[in-house]
């Protein structure tokens, strides 16, 4: 025991530090499209996976073209738009079910991305010049900064959106369809709206995080919308904690990117704490699942029948010492 | 106006649950018309409802909204002509948004949405200035968030935000059923002022007989998916609940102990 904490070095965890916080920013990119179709939409999307991986293999590739790396991202976010499209034209038209038209999305999208690559991973050589998004130490200040400014310029604008006359319809789908559609809104075009513009951040977000590694894999997103949903859930419980009833949704947004970055410093802490790797995603499952269990058994605290036992042995019990008393 | 011409609708064809909801249903209201609809469980009132709206379409006949045939448009296109309560407080409004962006949703019935502001602040003074009228106190309350109200005070919000538009036909489909007495009866004086100051061509479903008598200036009963009785003006003022019933009992409808009740 001795040995393993006497082995544990803290200036490795600050060092990590930044990575983390860079990490977790380029997440959040991602997540604000989880929070628009998870929560505002409430349409539980699984083509995020497959959508990550796709703007990462686009971004690389274009980049072994030769082509400028801000326009690469430009094509992922379109690519993402498209495969959101997909999704959302499956569901509506074809009326398959969300989770299940996300899925077939995100499995076609695995053979696309094989076939965008040519492979399974496709690096930038180091030959190719520093991209604007790296992980190289040098020039991390520098990434953690411009993706500081991605954040908040799409935080602005999906906070614009939402507060748009299209954007209030979007919300009411989300949170009435049948109302929705009686006042006259086209919620099937609203759902595909969103889930295109949703997986057109998360595939900007696999550009970046593909820039900030080096590569892209075609199983780089596998599990993403389990990440993507631990930053939403860990941000919304902390703005709740720390904002509580002045709330509003511009909070609510950027509380989405806090979170993916508390998810990536812990996911840092634990990896220091020497931590296997990889049952990281397992973790991250298990966080999830607690998180999201949380607000559903302080519901139940007091409606669950094992509480109305409780509280009707308590009575009992304080019944019969009144009784003895007297 | 509203024509229905001989409209036909069977929920389940060729199963063992058929269901022959509409029978070749005819029905005229003119301008300003306020019908209300009675009849038992499944005679088929909220199914006429329902293939006004649009929810679904019906397997034959037409439909036409001021001269316009609508029959074959879909609900969300359908709604620039109706104005629509629902029995369920929570189906007429969105309950995790405010009021003023639910009322500025139904201001935009009909009419293209683009990125111009959900809701402008000179449309908040508006809003105010109509739930005002409703004496809930609700005009204080515009970023509330409607899922705060309680089932009258949204019932009433649904109301509002049904007329706000003037629609060609007002639907209401047992829009008090779920209220206590006291809030059916606010919420039903509200209606017949809303509907009396626009002169809107209105269709209420209701299970309350007296409810059915005292509104409006006509009166129709539904049996078997088919319109068993129809009666207007002086006629329908003279009615009683006793001669509902028992014209009720003549089609052969089972009398709820609802309706029996009110």
């Amino acid at each position: 025991m001795a040995a393993y904490f006497a082995s544990l070095n803290p200036t490795a965890l600050w060092n990590a530090l930044p990575g983390g916080l860079a990490q977790g920013l380029i997440w959040g990119i991602m997540a604000l499209g989880v929070y628009m179709t998870f929560r505002i939409l409430n349409f539980a999307d699984m083509t995020v996976d497959g959508s990550f991986a796709l703007g990462g293999a686009v971004c690389v590739m274009m980049i072994l073209q030769g082509a400028n790396p801000f326009v690469a991202l430009l094509v992922s976010f379109l690519c993402g738009l498209i495969a959101g499209l997909a999704t959302g034209v499956l569901n509506t038209v074809l009326g398959i079910p969300d989770i299940l038209a996300g899925i077939l999305v995100q499995i076609s999208l695995y053979s696309i991305n094989l076939n965008i690559m040519g492979k399974a991973n496709q690096a930038i050589p180091a030959g190719q010049g520093v991209t604007p998004f790296t992980s190289n130490i040098r020039y991390l200040g520098q990434t953690i900064a411009l993706t500081l400014i991605y954040d908040v310029v799409i935080i602005l604008i999906v906070y614009w959106f939402f507060g748009t006359e299209i954007g209030s319809a979007i919300r009411a789908t989300g949170i009435n369809p049948n109302m929705s559609r009686a006042q006259g809104i086209n919620t099937s075009k609203m759902k595909v709206i969103t889930v295109a513009m949703a997986n057109g951040l998360v595939a900007l977000s696999g550009g970046i995080i593909a820039q900030y590694q080096g590569f892209a894999d075609v199983k780089m997103g596998q599990g993403s919308i389990v990440i993507g949903l631990a930053a939403v859930i860990i941000g919304e419980v902390l703005a709740e904690a720390l904002v509580g009833k002045r709330l509003n949704f511009f909070i609510r947004l950027t509380f989405t990117v806090v979170g993916a970055v508390i998810y990536y410093f812990v996911y840092v802490f634990v990896l220091w704490l020497k931590f296997p790797a990889d049952d990281m995603k397992l973790l991250t499952a298990v966080v999830v699942a607690i998180f999201l269990a949380v607000p559903y058994f302080q519901g139940r605290k007091n409606t669950s029948f094992s509480a109305l036992k409780k509280r009707n042995a308590k009575a009992k019990k304080t019944a019969s010492k009144d009784q003895e008393v007297k | 106006m509203l024509e229905i011409r001989n409209i036909s609708k069977t929920f389940n064809p060729g199963t063992i649950n058929e269901k022959k909801a509409l029978i070749n249903l005819s029905l005229t209201l003119e301008d300003g018309d306020f019908c209300t609809v009675i009849g038992g469980n499944g005679a088929g009132k909220s199914t006429v409802m329902n293939a006004i709206a649009g929810v679904w379409p019906v397997d034959s006949g037409e439909i036409l909204i001021d001269g316009v045939d609508v029959t074959t448009l879909p609900e969300n296109k359908r709604a620039i002509y109706l104005g629509r309560v629902f029995q369920d407080p929570m189906t007429g409004t969105a309950g995790d948004m405010q009021i003023d962006e639910n009322m500025a949703i139904a201001a935009r019935r009909g009419q293209k949405r683009d990125l111009k502001w959900g809701v402008t602040a000179k449309e908040r003074v508006e809003y105010r200035e109509l739930l005002k009228k409703l004496d809930l106190g609700l005009e204080d309350r515009l970023t509330a968030k409607v899922g705060l109200l309680s089932g009258g005070q949204r019932q009433a919000l649904t109301l509002l935000m049904a007329t706000m538009k003037k629609p060609s036909v007002l639907l209401l489909d047992e829009h008090t059923a779920a209220l206590d007495p006291k809030t059916a009866a606010k919420v039903l004086a509200a209606t017949d002022r809303i509907v009396g100051e626009n002169h809107l061509t209105t269709l209420m479903v209701t299970h309350n007989m007296r409810d059915a008598i005292a509104h409006g200036n006509r009166l129709i009963m539904m049996s078997d998916g088919k319109i068993v009785y129809d009666v207007r003006g002086e006629e329908k003022k003279k009615l009683k609940v006793s001669d509902l019933l028992e014209k009720f009992e003549q089609v052969g409808g089972e009398v709820s102990d609802r309706m029996a009740l009110s």
